[in-house]
């Protein structure tokens, strides 16, 4: 069945038929009771489901995702919600120190189903913390698996297949697209979770990226178009692992990469995409990998977001520089 | 220097072994009452074996067997009367000190051994029945209350306390320390704990020292006070008396099983040893400090008092001979463990398969098998 949805209301789906699969799902996190989290995607859960399966806890990051922990080891599935990007770091030392090295740790005795899901990024125009790109601490950590669906459709699929998944897996929502439609095909799922996937075809560059910037790539895509260019588009969809595939038969093809990120670029995601790419596909490139990210500075006042995020002008600067090779 | 007594301190056996009840332990002499002499000599035996294994494995590292040791020696009463306090179908969320709770709840301690050789990170299955429902040490200090706490979530989700039937209800116990006492995990715990009511019991060793810092910088306020800042009937005991802390945690246990809600004790105690193998006391403690706490020594006082209760000396030389035995049966199968294959640097990383480890896992087998003899 396919049907138009706003990107928040995919999750919610999601979220739903993950709770009604599996009564061993559980969902907590601040303010995700009643008033259905502070972007509503869990709204409706509660009432439909109970306050022990979806639970409003005390308002402690660590404490979340640290009972989660003991709940995974007691056999229930936790989809932990982090209010905001900026606010996860007091669970840090709970989701890379024991979330992520408990299997290793207990030599497989036990499984740590455990989701995490996070709103990131900027474009909402946010107070400080609010609008952060954290990936790369959780991808540079072993025994984390990371995602960030850019569709509403992959946010339906994605997040069921996440809490499905025997390993803890950090979510990554891209909170400005919380309000983008899209049709989502409830009864097939396209792609398995750890797949990247070719959303646009072109023969000059490759453009990839993920989450809120898939939406930022096909937009740069389509004004180098009209400039003679043909950029081609991979979501990467799983940053840990990454699928680099369809990467790299693109690149192969196209000769040239340009990775987009709004997260800082020093010792980054697109840092290790652009090296792996040059070290197996060295001889098909024409030009060095480059990266469009965020600058290396904190996340600056909401006023000069327009300027810290890569959009479509910076996309392109890129574009017509790995050309000029 | 040893803390003045708190007016509400739980002790039943003083230090000289007779029995000295504290105005608070009034409510548990039925209790202590009715703990038999073979549960007393039992007591003595687990703690006078564990003290011979404790100081085998830090003989062990001494030796160069085992890269760390952290003994448990002066504390064996906290241990020993909490774990047996424990009923079969409860749970154990130790820190990284508690060799004789997991030895009580079956665990091998050549499996704490292997840890401190650098053989695993963990040592046991915790859901292999033999091992009694004990999870494995935490390092990263006070990170195991919230494991403890939301393990215990889950058993009250599950229906599984609170039914009023105490040989089936379960319960989930968490040992921590003075040290780990200011982590912010062991607050978010005790925070969740309240609010959900868990069937949990907190049991905090107060061994006076986290490494070479005082508790007075963990708090001036006695620690069991703060139990009671989250909601929680909070008990303080004399840590070296193996009956106050067995009839203490028993019925906190059984209390929590019931559905009343979480509990905490305070073991006030001393780590009459070093911090781990590592450490060195004489850099920041008195050895007037040390004879003072040797004064309170917990096996010293069960020993004066069951032996007036009619223990025979063929039963102290049996213990001792256990204890012997499994001190050497520890170094005999220490000093035999084998190495490790290369390949488990990238086993159990994820449970479902992973393209980079399973990539870096091909790559150092062909690395290895590049060179003559096959080892790099």
């Amino acid at each position: 069945m396919t049907g138009t949805m706003a990107f928040a209301k995919a999750l919610n789906a999601g979220l739903r038929r993950a709770l009604e699969t599996d009564d061993r799902v559980l969902l907590m996190g601040e303010d995700i009771g009643p008033l259905g989290g502070v972007f509503r995607v869990t709204e409706g859960l509660q009432a439909e489901f109970g306050d022990r399966r979806v639970i409003d806890t005390p308002l402690a990051e660590s404490g979340i995702v640290g009972t989660a922990i003991g709940l995974a080891m007691r056999g229930y599935r936790p989809v932990c919600e982090i209010q905001f990007d900026g606010f996860v770091f007091p669970a840090f030392d709970q989701i890379t120190t024991q979330l992520a090295k408990l299997t290793y740790r207990l030599e497989g005795a036990l499984r740590m189903p455990v989701v995490i899901r996070i709103p990131y990024g900027g474009h909402i125009g946010a107070i400080e913390h609010h609008q952060e790109s954290p990936e790369a601490y959780f991808t540079h950590t072993a025994g984390l698996r990371v995602v960030s669906p850019s569709t509403p459709n992959d946010a339906y699929w994605m997040i069921q297949d996440a809490v499905s998944s025997p390993d803890p897996v950090v979510f990554f929502e891209p909170k400005s697209r919380y309000w983008q439609k899209g049709e989502v095909d409830t009864t097939d799922r396209a792609l398995p979770l750890h797949a990247s996937r070719l959303v646009r075809h072109g023969t000059d560059v490759t453009l990839v990226g993920h989450g809120a910037m898939v939406t930022t790539l096909l937009q740069a895509a389509a004004l180098a178009e009209s400039e003679g260019t043909s950029c081609e588009v991979i979501d990467l969809r799983s940053l840990s692992p990454v699928d680099y595939g369809p990467i790299l038969d693109s690149v192969r093809r196209t000769g040239r990469m340009v990775y987009a990120q709004e997260a800082p670029g020093n010792t980054s995601l697109g840092s290790e995409v652009a090296a792996t790419v040059m070290e197996r596909a060295f001889y098909a490139l024409e030009a060095p990998v480059l990266r469009v990210s965020g600058f290396d500075t904190p996340f600056p006042p909401a006023k000069l977001e327009g300027v810290y995020l890569p959009d479509p002008d910076r996309i392109l600067e890129a574009v017509d520089r790995t050309m000029a090779y | 220097m040893i803390p003045a007594d708190d007016p509400s301190l739980v002790r039943i056996l003083g230090a000289d072994g007779t029995l000295a009840p504290t105005p608070a332990a009034e409510p548990y002499l039925a209790a202590a009452e009715a703990v038999t002499r073979e549960e007393l000599e039992r007591f003595y035996r687990d703690m006078v074996v564990i003290r011979a294994f404790d100081r085998q494995a830090t003989n062990l590292q001494r030796q160069g067997q085992l890269a760390l040791w952290p003994p448990s020696l002066g504390q064996e009463a906290a241990q020993v009367g909490s774990a047996r306090a424990l009923r079969p179908q409860d749970h154990v969320f130790p820190s990284y000190r508690e060799h004789v709770v997991a030895r009580i709840r079956g665990v091998d301690l050549v499996d704490v051994i292997r840890m401190m050789r650098g053989l695993t990170h963990g040592g046991w299955d915790p859901t292999d029945p033999a091992n009694g429902n004990t999870h494995v040490y935490t390092l990263v200090l006070g990170s195991q209350t919230l494991h403890a706490t939301g393990y215990a979530m889950g058993v009250a989700f599950d229906g599984a306390s609170g039914t009023g039937d105490s040989e089936r209800d379960e319960a989930v116990i968490v040992y921590y320390g003075d040290g780990a006492s200011s982590q912010g995990d062991v607050h978010e715990s005790m925070v969740f704990a309240a609010s959900y009511r868990t069937p949990q019991v907190f049991f905090l060793q107060n061994n006076q020292w986290a490494i070479s810092v005082p508790v007075a910088t963990q708090s001036p306020a006695p620690l069991y006070k703060r139990g009671e800042g989250y909601g929680m009937p909070s008990v303080q005991i004399d840590g070296n008396d193996v009956l106050a802390s067995y009839v203490v945690t028993r019925r906190a246990l059984d209390e929590a099983r019931s559905g009343a809600g979480p509990r905490a004790i305070e073991a006030v105690t001393y780590r009459v040893g070093a911090h781990t193998t590592s450490d060195d006391p004489t850099k920041y403690r008195t050895s007037a400090e040390e004879e003072a706490w040797a004064r309170r020594d917990p096996i010293a006082r069960l020993r004066t008092y069951i032996e007036a209760r009619g223990a025979t000396p063929a039963f102290f030389a049996d213990v001792e001979a256990e204890a012997a035995a499994v001190a050497e049966d520890a170094r005999a199968r220490t000093v035999a463990l084998g190495g490790l294959p290369d390949e488990q640097v990238f086993r159990n990383v994820y449970a479902d398969p992973h393209p980079l480890v399973e990539a870096e896992a091909r790559w150092l087998a062909d690395y290895e098998a590049s060179y003559e003899g096959g080892q790099a």
